[in-house]
């Protein structure tokens, strides 16, 4: 049972990251634009991720595959394994798979990263130095997980799909044209498109958490330690709470 | 307070830091009550007082990274305060900082810490240019063989001495030092402090100087004020303060 401080604190930090939201958003469309630290983020927080997160969806895809396979034959429907495999990678599995595997290597990142430059007197370093470092350390690794969680999220369905099409052909015979074509066949715009756009925000709240926690590091490297620790946790939660809200939008919108 | 004190090595007597009544708090802890304080071009002025004082307070609120609760700050004429984030950057591109962390982006090299303020000052010169002033200052400080290392492998004197490098490369009228010599060992220390006044002899710069270590104070001033409670207690030289019979001062200075 959560006490009342527990309570209070929760509300003060609720409150706290809108705030930096707010402050983000004050920051995000004034110049000066900081384009080239926002491609080395880029490329930090997409491209450097991507091992990770392709080796994750290639084993969900396969594992996934092999574990459905044996209830699927029980039915016997196991000719429609590719295309339930698609629906489930695609609209959820995906999607939230590669947001959590995004949380715990980039929002640790980022909390430990601007974490410890707080610790260490960077960030005041910079603001002497004509820096604006909101605009510098925040916008930037905001805006470069929020727009490379959704390609990440698209080519791990891509790896994974194909880690399913191996794990049809352990014990089958299936052309790789003919899997395809079950996967396309079964899904349709109003299964992609929602899909794609959650992870926009995923991508946001990982991207803010981490920058929040980080940002506002205390305590020398211990805190260092809790701020990486603790962006992962609350963005991972956050993840799930946004999963949930997109489900319900989705279903009124009538895209279920 | 600083009308009162004498001494033949300040150059000038033209102000370039005034603080008149400064007060900062941070919750119930009152950290400075009514802090007065004035720098003259070319002094090198030490702020004395024991952890915790308010010392790095003092200099974090000159530089508007703090603000004040009450009070002036004036450097180079401007009340830092009413200033907005344009004509801040123009007051802070004439004062250096040199932080008692060191606060090298250990993500970049030392060549691209010493190029960062340069860049982010929208100071107009070529590459050429940027090149030679890194290359100037590395001199400077005896580490021109370092350029292309990354923080990380580098002594905590030779990371003292590029902080002071990228202090310099803007070439301030005012350098402000919060604990120059904390961590380093006696010898590092000294030859730390030697720097700072062989730079502030070439470059004639004004420096402020936050410490508690006795060598730093006695070496490095030319004029002494001791924070106590908050405000200023004393204010004079070296010399002055030694032969003061004051319990508090005898307490820093025995």
């Amino acid at each position: 049972m959560a006490t009342p401080s527990a309570i209070r604190s929760f509300l003060f930090e609720a409150g706290d990251i809108a705030r930096f939201t707010g402050k983000f958003f004050s920051q995000v469309f004034r110049p000066r634009y900081e384009i080239s630290e926002f491609i080395r983020q880029c490329f930090n927080i997409g491209y450097r991720s991507l091992p990770l997160v392709g080796l994750t969806g290639f084993i969900m895809g396969l594992v996934l595959t092999m574990q459905l396979r044996p209830s699927m034959v029980d039915y016997g429907v196991e000719s429609q394994l590719p295309a339930i495999i698609g629906i489930a990678v695609i609209r959820e599995i995906g999607p939230v798979i590669t947001a959590l595997i995004f949380a715990g290597k980039i929002g640790s990142s980022i909390g430990a990263e601007l974490g410890s430059m707080k610790v260490t007197e960077q960030i005041d370093a910079m603001e002497v130095s004509g820096t604006n470092p909101l605009k510098y350390l925040v916008v930037t690794r905001v805006l470069a997980a929020t727009f490379m969680l959704p390609i990440l999220a698209i080519l791990s369905d891509a790896i994974s799909l194909y880690g399913s099409f191996l794990g049809v052909n352990i014990r089958g015979g299936t052309s790789f044209y003919l899997f395809w074509t079950q996967v396309f066949d079964n899904l349709s715009f109003s299964d992609v498109l929602p899909a794609v756009i959650k992870t926009f925000f995923f991508g946001f709240a990982v991207g803010i958490i981490g920058c929040y926690k980080g940002y506002n590091s205390s305590k020398g490297t211990e805190g260092v330690g809790r701020s990486a620790n603790s962006a992962v946790v609350v963005s991972s939660v956050m993840i799930f709470i946004l999963d949930l809200l997109a489900v319900q939008i989705t279903d009124l919108l009538g895209f279920n | 307070m600083s009308g009162e004190v004498v001494n033949s090595k300040i150059v000038s007597v033209k102000p370039v830091i005034e603080i008149v009544g400064l007060c900062k708090s941070f919750g119930n802890n009152h950290v400075l009550t009514n802090f007065d304080l004035t720098l003259f071009a070319g002094e090198n002025l030490v702020v004395l007082g024991k952890s915790g004082s308010g010392k790095s307070v003092l200099i974090k609120c000159i530089i508007g990274l703090l603000d004040q609760d009450a009070g002036s700050i004036k450097v180079f004429d401007s009340e830092i305060i009413e200033l907005d984030d344009t004509e801040l950057d123009q007051v802070r591109a004439r004062v250096g900082f040199l932080f008692q962390s060191n606060a090298l982006y250990d993500s970049m090299t030392v060549r691209e810490n010493l190029e960062f303020p340069l860049r982010r000052h929208w100071i107009k010169v070529s590459q050429k240019e940027v090149n030679d002033m890194v290359m100037e200052v590395l001199e400077e400080v005896g580490l021109a063989h370092t350029i292309d290392m990354m923080p990380v492998e580098l002594s905590g004197g030779m990371r003292k001495r590029i902080a002071l490098a990228r202090t310099l490369i803007l070439k301030p009228e005012i350098i402000l030092y919060d604990e120059p010599t904390t961590g380093l060992d006696t010898i590092t220390a000294k030859e730390i402090i030697q720097l700072m006044m062989d730079i502030q002899k070439k470059y004639n710069t004004a420096s402020l100087i936050i410490s508690h270590d006795m060598n730093c104070v006695r070496m490095a001033s030319n004029r002494i004020i001791l924070l106590y409670e908050g405000s200023c207690y004393a204010n004079g030289t070296y010399a002055d303060m030694k032969a003061s019979e004051d319990s508090v001062i005898k307490h820093f200075f025995e």
